[in-house]
């Protein structure tokens, strides 16, 4: 960091009301350095970003590129600067094609026709140089999700962009995928490109940046060479405490709630479970682990009575139960965390207290010749807000306001405010900041402690490791055998995700 | 992207209970202002052209009668369209399952009908309108679920084939002898006829049970399991399924509410106000149904005090147009300009815009 910085955010102060979302932040960037912005939702990263994009004037400080100060508020000014920005949410059109995707927007609208011939061979040396692979005539609606992030950079990069900003940009990714992107990110960082990388994820900052910003409550609170610090003090300065995630202890397994003989699953004609089988016992962790896309959702939908098996054997309580529907699930006494909060877990524009009763609604407790008992029901959920510590909201709020840590916090309190015999967590995590996530495995473990079967879905290997007692991998749809957690090494741990079982046993 | 003066929209937390309420009537009389300029336009004076619209409708005993009488089957339509768009069940067709309710009571309401004494003959035909106005909302419905047809393109169209069918009927069938060749059904008897609610005047007692229709839709969808589930399916499906709610079953129910609320306008007017049917029963109840709808932001209080508004219109508008020769399509204009401003003004009240 010996040459003069080319971005530079000098003491910038926002402020919403008496709120500051930034408060006299300075960060520097050099050319050919990757930073990550580090700091959990809320802490400023996005307002920080929308002060030197213009979208917001700041109060106080200015933002420097290459020395020159640009003026505030002006969006044209930082891309004309040389700065992109690869959003978390993709601005792409599906139904066109990569080249057009990156060429909207940058041609006259009285030209005569489109000029792709120099677009196409611009493009082709990019992709070239910084290793950005892309069928260029693919439609955008084809693409893998990550291919579709790669042509997002491709788009900054076309707009001559020097300074890149990508905004959480592993949150849609898989695990390979975010490893090919942080390949890509040093390669663009060898080539010339300063990038700034904002995430909540240690493991993945620690992997992909050279140095470190951390944000907290709108303030920098500490800045580190990657190679000089820990997920365990990044993990304190992000959160402000010692934040430990909890640690299992040892169970005393009790019968089988759950078995699952020989299970293949089709969805719309494709298979995707094959020949599965688990066992799982109460008070015990069973842990799926493996990379996203190989058949979690459907193992989960599974279990929460939301598709059936095409053949093999459920069993239930000691009972077959091969067509159960979701309701009759949870009167038996089976929770469910789904996999998206968002799409499945919850109703935006539902009270707090419709959520936290949906799923039981047509049960006495909730509802009387079809009338709905509304005291019944924002008690319960007033309930679990205690119970369960969640913030933002009382049982009349719009559940769309909360955030996604206390969404999932009211998804566990009214499933475990019954005390399950089982409890389905599917990516109980995913998308959560570091005192969420601890918070989560809390209740997961005291689920366990309880006496319930919980059954971890997850693609997150640290937190498979650190709750499950036994682990099965998943890979094509089929389940490898379990193995104890405590006997697990990193070498089988790699065979098992691979799919090499034989190895791995 | 203006010169530091750009301006972004945000959510809004919550949405203030005193704008929820006040955006409608601003809505209102800011599609007032922008009509005004069309009635300046055609060279009359505004105020005055408002204060004829305003007695034309409600200037006299008869006015005021005929209007509240083309309030009634609004305020049904307007209640078929609402509870079904809830749902995300999007009901082009309540024109059509208008027609099919009042040509289901007109034939089983005649001579040759039910043979039912006159206290059960009434409740019986009202029964039969919903029915044949379910039915007609089924089919769309099952092709929906079964093949995933887009319930707008099959509701929207068979309101011409029920047009067509109920011509072909008035024409052949069920034409009336004693019309003088006029293509009219026969009429309904007697006893089916619905009382009046003033005398010597067209407005019935179907508009009380209108009244009632939507405050028991009211309950229903804000008290019901079936309500609150109708809801979940229609905010976020894949949510509801995951919650067990079975979709299919809950999308036919709000499919018998919207068909029956549908049919059910087409019998009561059927009852109430001609005695038969003819292709001109409805001047585009169905359709205006939707922007009464709209109007109230599908609650189902909301879609009485709309439906009287259009009725306002539309009747207003009349003796504005004979007393000051403006033409009485600015009723139109206005009632689509309020649905317009509507929108806007509830996308206010979701969001705001900050600079």
């Amino acid at each position: 960091m010996t040459s003069s910085p080319v971005l530079r955010l000098e003491g910038i102060t926002k402020r919403f009301g008496s709120f500051a979302a930034n408060d006299n932040i300075t960060v520097e960037l050099a050319r050919g350095e990757i930073v990550a912005l580090l700091g959990e939702n809320g802490a400023g990263k996005t307002t920080l970003m929308n002060v030197l994009f213009g979208h917001y004037v700041p109060d106080a400080g200015r933002v420097l590129v290459d020395g020159r100060e640009l003026p505030a508020g002006r969006p044209r000014a930082a891309i004309d600067a040389g700065v992109g920005m690869v959003h978390q949410h993709f601005t792409l059109a599906p139904n066109l094609t990569v080249l057009e995707n990156v060429m909207t927007g940058t041609e006259s609208l009285l030209g005569w026709r489109s000029r792709t011939g120099p677009a196409r061979r611009k493009l082709t040396a990019l992709a070239e140089r910084f290793g950005l692979t892309v069928d260029l005539e693919a439609r955008v609606g084809d693409l893998s999700v990550g291919e579709q992030q790669r042509v997002e950079i491709l788009k900054a990069l076309y707009n001559d962009a020097r300074i890149l900003i990508l905004d959480e940009p592993t949150a849609v990714l898989t695990q390979p995928e975010a490893q090919r992107l942080f390949e890509i990110l040093r390669v663009m960082a060898a080539e010339g490109l300063s990038l700034i990388f904002i995430s909540h994820k240690l493991h993945e900052v620690l992997a992909a940046a050279a140095r470190v910003v951390v944000l907290r409550a709108g303030r920098v609170v500490g800045e580190r060479a990657a190679k000089d610090t820990s997920k365990n003090e990044l993990a304190e300065l992000m959160v402000g405490r010692r934040v430990s995630r909890p640690v299992r202890e040892a169970g005393a397994p009790g019968e089988a709630m759950l078995t699952a003989e020989g299970i293949t699953v089709r969805v719309d004609g494709v298979r995707r479970l094959v020949d599965c089988g688990f066992t799982l016992r109460a008070g015990e962790t069973l842990g799926i682990m493996g990379v996203s896309g190989n058949g979690q959702t459907t193992l989960a939908h599974l279990v929460s009575g939301l598709v059936h098996a095409d053949e093999g054997v459920l069993t239930m309580f000691g009972e077959r139960r091969e067509r159960e529907n979701p309701r009759r699930l949870v009167a038996l006494g089976v929770g469910r965390i789904p996999e998206d909060r968002n799409s499945e877990g919850m109703i935006g524009d539902f009270a707090l207290w419709e959520n936290a009763v949906l799923e039981r609604v047509r049960q006495p407790r909730f509802s009387r010749f079809g009338f709905v008992r509304r005291d019944a029901a924002k008690a319960f959920c007033a309930g679990v807000i205690e119970r369960f510590d969640v913030r933002g909201g009382t049982s009349d709020t719009r559940t769309r306001l909360l955030s996604g840590g206390n969404m999932q916090k009211l998804i566990f309190g009214r499933n475990l405010a019954t005390t399950p015999k089982i409890l389905v967590a599917a990516q109980p995590t995913r998308g959560l900041d570091e005192g969420a996530i601890a918070a989560v495995h809390e209740e997961i473990l005291a689920a366990r402690r309880a006496g319930t079967a919980v059954l971890l879905i997850s693609e997150d290997l640290d937190e498979v490791l650190a709750l499950a007692d036994r682990i099965q991998a998943i890979v094509n749809g089929r389940l490898s055998d379990p193995v104890v957690t405590d006997a697990i090494d990193a070498r089988r741990l790699g065979l098992m995700m691979a799919g090499e079982w034989a190895k791995a046993a | 992207m203006g010169e530091g003066r750009l301006m972004r929209l945000e959510r809004r937390e919550h949405r203030p209970i005193g704008l929820v309420v006040t955006a409608p009537i601003i809505a209102i009389l800011v599609a007032l202002g922008l009509s005004g300029i069309l009635i300046a336009l055609a060279g009359a004076p505004v105020l005055e052209a408002y204060q004829r619209i305003l007695i034309s409708a409600f200037g006299s005993r008869l006015a005021a009668t005929e209007t509240l009488t083309r309030t009634t089957p609004l305020i049904l339509t307007g209640l078929a369209v609402a509870v079904a768009f809830r749902a995300r069940v999007w009901n082009i067709g309540a024109e059509g399952q208008f027609y099919v309710g009042a040509l289901a009571a007109a034939a089983l309401g005649s001579q040759h009908g039910l043979a039912l004494p006159g206290y059960a003959l009434v409740p019986a035909l009202m029964l039969v309108g919903a029915v044949a106005g379910i039915v007609l909302l089924l089919l769309p419905l099952a092709l929906r679920l079964r093949f995933g047809v887009d319930e707008v393109v099959t509701t929207l169209l068979l309101n011409f084939v029920v047009l067509l069918f109920v011509s072909m009927m008035i024409e052949g069938p069920m034409k009336d002898p004693l019309a003088f060749g006029w293509p009219q059904s026969v009429p309904v008897i007697g006893d089916a006829l619905l009382p009046k609610l003033v005398e010597r005047s067209r407005l019935h007692i179907g508009l009380v049970f209108a009244v009632i229709a939507a405050l028991i839709v009211f309950i229903v969808q804000s008290r019901t399991v079936f309500g609150m589930e109708a809801r979940a399916a229609g905010l976020n499906p894949s949510a509801a399924r995951f919650a067990g709610v079975p979709l299919g079953a809950t999308l036919v129910k709000v499919a018998c509410w919207s068909g029956g609320l549908a049919g059910l306008a087409g019998a009561i007017e059927v009852m109430g106000v001609k005695g038969y049917v003819t292709t001109d029963l409805s001047p585009g109840y169905g359709y205006a149904g939707i922007v009464v709808a709209m109007l109230a932001n599908l609650h189902p209080l909301g879609v009485v005090a709309a439906a009287l508004f259009a009725a306002t219109m539309f009747v207003g508008s009349d003796g504005m147009s004979r007393a000051l020769g403006v033409p009485s399509f600015i009723a139109d204009v206005t009632v689509a300009l309020s649905l317009l401003t509507m929108l806007v003004a509830l996308f206010f009240t979701t969001y705001r815009i900050r600079r």
